[in-house]
């Protein structure tokens, strides 16, 4: 049997093309744009389901602050809407199309909310989950159902799409999500500290995060990695950067709270700069390459932040030759590593500090043999099979993207 | 209200049941007498009672493991309760069943200011919280009403709020991590100190799932800097249209206050009544609206937000000028609950979340609601996130007033609903709003909820009763039907 692809234009469509494939015993690759198709772990399944037609917007009620789309409604669409009045996604989707040689612009609202992503202003406003209010979709028993709602404020039964975000489709093939919308801040600031070893760098956004200004951004680039992003590649240093958003007047009497707090500062970035310059940090512009078969690996990882810099450095005694970046004040950790460089070792070394790492690039051999994602403890795995049975028993959505098997 | 019917072979079996408990907690930790038990009948909505077979009061994840463990072995069901403020009776006994009261896990176990959270047992209050960080200027930004006596566990268990919540989340927004003990006696651990979890989601669930799905041994909350200043501006507004107006202006203006409450005319004269806090009392709907951060930004929005009101026809609109001030305005929005029950016998507090546009077209069917089932009803709510909280005045003691009361209620839930809002915006489910469930899901949507359910709880152990209408055994659930041997379906595009 060669590969059949599916391409449902209405929800019942997609029902039928999920209950085909539990008939046959045949999974299927969900895809909307593709853009992400090489994060996470390759799907084990012969054939495709493309939602790409699961495509508009449903509705978008700005004084409401919640917005309905089908799932492949294009990113670049939303944004350009939604700044048409003043609002915006306040956890700050990344776009990781050039991490993979793609260019900007080519995802889906439906790819942001399944692979969980979010950006710098992850640490004042929340992750994609927290933004998440309402799904429906077709479960892998090809039921159509629904979750959550299209309010803002709901505690009605289980909170289904907080689930769906980061399941990476492997419970529930979306057809409708809502998320809540808010205002975009009317001004954006950014202050440079300039030279600071990593050490030192995630202290001073420690103390800016302990401050009452509100900072929504938090970010420190040694020099390595800081001179590839253009607003401070000039500085010719490692950069520590902290964000400052909202009404003219606010940001202006921050700017000048914090730069005292801070003992002085080396620069400020205007609106323009700023707006340049966490785009860069938010898609890891850095570590931007489109030569799949020699692009070194690139990891993400999450941990408490304050000890952000030990991290990096045991990373850097573990496995060598490493390029990275913090974000999340010390959160979260981009790393670059060579092709060849020990996952284990470097699980290894995040271990005693807790959180974890997820593989962001590397070739589809890699990506399931050591696990795009952190290992689980057994029990903690038993549950998730558990869960992902009880949306889709034979596994028939996205097998193998998350976890094997799951 | 029905409850599962209690099984007299498991209440047969209370002598062993007890004797395996005290063998796990010793000492006063396992209550059997009939006083002592009547402590725990009912939780905050105390219109439901019920006597738990035996009460035992853990004090370790491992005796929390081992008491759950037992049960599922004897096939006994337990209900987890905090402090037992829910007014949805989420904590509601059962004859049969045991009651987990968690109130001994009462410490927090590591202030990590570096990190930015704390990690805590989950008995600890949620002001407890915000007192132990308060000394470097730190809060835990959720804040329910309740907020003195409700337990940060119970803030998991019903996904709390607050006023505050508009603009720094619910519980699950400001939840880093937990440790919980399923029903098998698993414990796991779900996040932690880093801001994002590996895997599903779980936490997510778990976070609102009404101690349907495990029992939280200890919590990691994010905590936060206290905002420089915080200024409330109390607004009076001829008429609810135009005061519901004024909140989608104020939105649509890009300000998110750090709250925004509503009061109609029955709320206000209760308050004002009570605790003379100055407000006017020519107006059909007051609001207070609240900007938090620093001075010059709490200035400035001060100065937006009476522009708006005036815009939007307000008769007054005053500007607190000192904390003393706020905080008297605040005063007779958190009394209003205590001064409706001044002015009448009994009340019933009902809970939904509407779109904020239908808000004119709800209180106008609320009064005619109320005219039809004879009743009075007060309204207070939080205006920013369309979280209704009506008030229904009635007389215990006149017989039928309760169930005109209730079906009163149900008939603005289930309004709620039809304008395209939800059955609960902060109070949960419970006992109180299940029977509701199916008016805001469809068969498929709860049975796909109730499988999730079975993946955490396959016995259908774990506080039975609550949130779903029926009860479903998991077998049944997770049966599959498929039509068997077809060609592809012709009618999907395939390429």
């Amino acid at each position: 049997m060669g590969i059949t692809t599916f391409k449902p234009a209405t929800p019942e469509q997609l029902a039928d093309a999920v209950r085909w494939a539990l008939d046959a015993g045949e999974p299927l690759e969900l895809t909307g744009t593709g853009s992400k198709r090489a994060l996470g772990r390759p799907v084990q399944a012969g054939h495709a389901l493309d939602l790409s037609d699961l495509s508009g917007v449903v509705s978008y009620e700005p004084e409401e602050l919640v917005l309905t789309v089908r799932p492949a409604t294009r990113m670049a669409e939303i944004e350009a809407m939604l700044r048409d009045r003043g609002q915006h996604l306040a956890f700050e989707p990344p776009d990781l199309g050039p991490l993979y040689g793609l260019p900007l612009g080519g995802g889906t609202l439906g790819g942001v909310l399944a692979a969980g992503l979010a950006g710098p202003r992850r640490l004042s406003a929340g992750s994609a989950r927290d933004h998440f209010l309402g799904v429906a979709g077709v479960s892998g028993r090809g039921e159509a159902y629904k979750g959550g709602a299209k309010v803002v404020k709901n505690v009605t039964g289980y909170d289904v799409p907080k689930l769906m975000a980061g399941s990476f489709g492997t419970l529930t093939a979306m057809t409708e999500v809502t998320v809540k919308v808010l205002p975009a801040p009317e001004d954006t600031r950014t202050l440079l500290l300039h030279g600071r070893s990593d050490a030192d760098g995630i202290r001073a956004l420690t103390a800016a995060l302990h401050s009452p200004h509100e900072v929504s951004g938090a970010a420190h680039l040694p020099e390595s990695v800081a001179e590839r992003i253009a607003p401070v590649a000039s500085a010719r240093a490692a950069v520590t950067a902290i964000r400052l958003e909202g009404f003219g007047p606010s940001v202006a009497a921050r700017l000048a709270g914090l730069t005292a707090d801070l003992g002085g500062i080396d620069g400020v970035l205007d609106r323009g700069e700023s707006l340049a310059f966490w785009r860069a940090v938010r898609d890891a512009a850095p570590f931007h390459a489109s030569t799949p078969d020699t692009d070194p690996l690139v990891w993400k990882l999450s941990v408490p932040p304050a000890s952000g810099p030990r991290v990096a450095e045991e990373l850097a005694l573990a496995l060598g030759d490493v390029e990275f970046f913090f974000d999340w004040g010390g959160g979260l950790i981009w790393l670059a590593t060579p092709r060849d460089a020990d996952a284990a070792a470097l699980r290894g070394a995040l271990a005693p500090f807790g959180g974890h790492a997820t593989l962001v690039r590397g070739p589809d051999s890699l990506r399931a043999a050591v696990g795009v994602f952190q290992p689980q403890p057994a029990p903690l795995l038993a549950l998730t099979q558990r869960v992902k049975a009880s949306f889709d028993p034979r596994g028939v959505l996205n097998p193998g993207r998350l976890y094997a098997g799951v | 209200m029905k409850m599962p019917p209690p099984d007299p072979n498991i209440i047969a079996k209370r002598r062993e049941l007890v004797d395996r408990l005290r063998a796990i907690v010793p000492g006063e930790g396992v209550i059997v007498d009939e006083a002592e038990l009547r402590a725990y009948e009912c939780d905050a909505l105390t219109a439901y009672r019920a006597l738990p077979l035996v009460v035992v009061l853990p004090s370790t994840t491992q005796q929390v493991s081992e008491v759950l463990k037992t049960c599922k072995e004897m096939g006994v069901k337990v209900v987890p309760r905090g402090a037992g403020t829910s007014l949805s009776g989420g904590a509601l006994p059962l004859e049969d069943g045991v009651l987990l009261g968690m109130g001994k896990f009462n410490r927090i176990l590591e202030v990590d200011y570096d990190n930015r959270c704390v990690v805590t047992q989950p008995g600890v209050t949620n002001l407890g919280i915000s007192t132990r960080v308060a000394e470097r200027g730190f809060y835990y930004a959720p804040d329910p009403s309740s907020q003195i006596a409700c337990t940060i566990g119970g803030n998991i268990a019903e996904n709390s709020g607050g006023v505050h919540c508009l603009k720094y989340g619910l519980t699950t927004n400001n939840v880093l991590g937990v440790e919980m003990v399923l029903m098998d006696g698993t414990v796991i651990r779900l996040g932690g100190k880093a801001l994002d979890q590996a895997g599903y989601d779980l936490m997510g669930i778990v976070t609102g799932s009404e101690g349907l799905l495990g029992v939280v041994t200890e919590v990691t909350v994010r905590i936060l800097k206290k905002p420089a200043t915080a200024r409330a501006v109390l607004i009076g507004f001829p008429s609810n249209e135009q005061a519901g107006d004024c909140v989608a202006a104020i939105i649509a203006a890009g300000i998110i206050p750090g709250g925004m409450e509503m009061m109609d005319r029955p709320a206000i004269h209760a308050a004002e009544d009570f605790l003379h806090a100055g407000y006017p009392l020519d107006v059909e709907a007051l609001m207070i609206v609240e900007l938090d951060g620093p001075a010059a930004e709490v200035d400035h929005l001060i100065e937006r937000v009476v522009a708006i009101a005036n815009d939007h026809g307000a008769v007054s609109a005053r500007a607190s000028t000192s904390e003393e001030e706020r905080l008297l305005f605040w005063a007779g929005r958190k009394a209003a609950f205590p001064a409706v029950g001044r002015i009448s016998p009994d009340y019933l507090c009902m809970d939904g979340t509407i779109p904020r546009k239908a808000l004119p077209l709800v209180l106008s069917r609320m009064q005619e609601l109320s005219e039809r089932h004879g009743l009075r009803v007060a309204n207070v709510f939080h205006a920013g996130d369309g979280n209704l909280h009506p008030l229904i005045l009635y007389d215990a003691n006149k017989p039928g007033e309760l169930e005109a009361a209730e079906q009163f209620g149900a008939d603005i839930l289930t309004l709620c609903v039809d304008v395209g809002g939800v059955l609960t915006g902060e109070h949960g489910v419970g006992v109180e709003k299940r029977d509701l469930m199916t008016h805001q899901f469809a068969k498929a949507d709860l049975d796909q909820q109730q499988r999730l359910k079975c993946a955490f709880d396959p016995d259908g152990l774990l506080n039975p009763g609550k949130v779903f209408p029926e009860l479903h055994r998991c077998a049944e659930l997770g049966r599959l039907h498929v039509s068997g041997g077809k060609l592809p379906f012709p009618d999907i595009p395939r390429f």
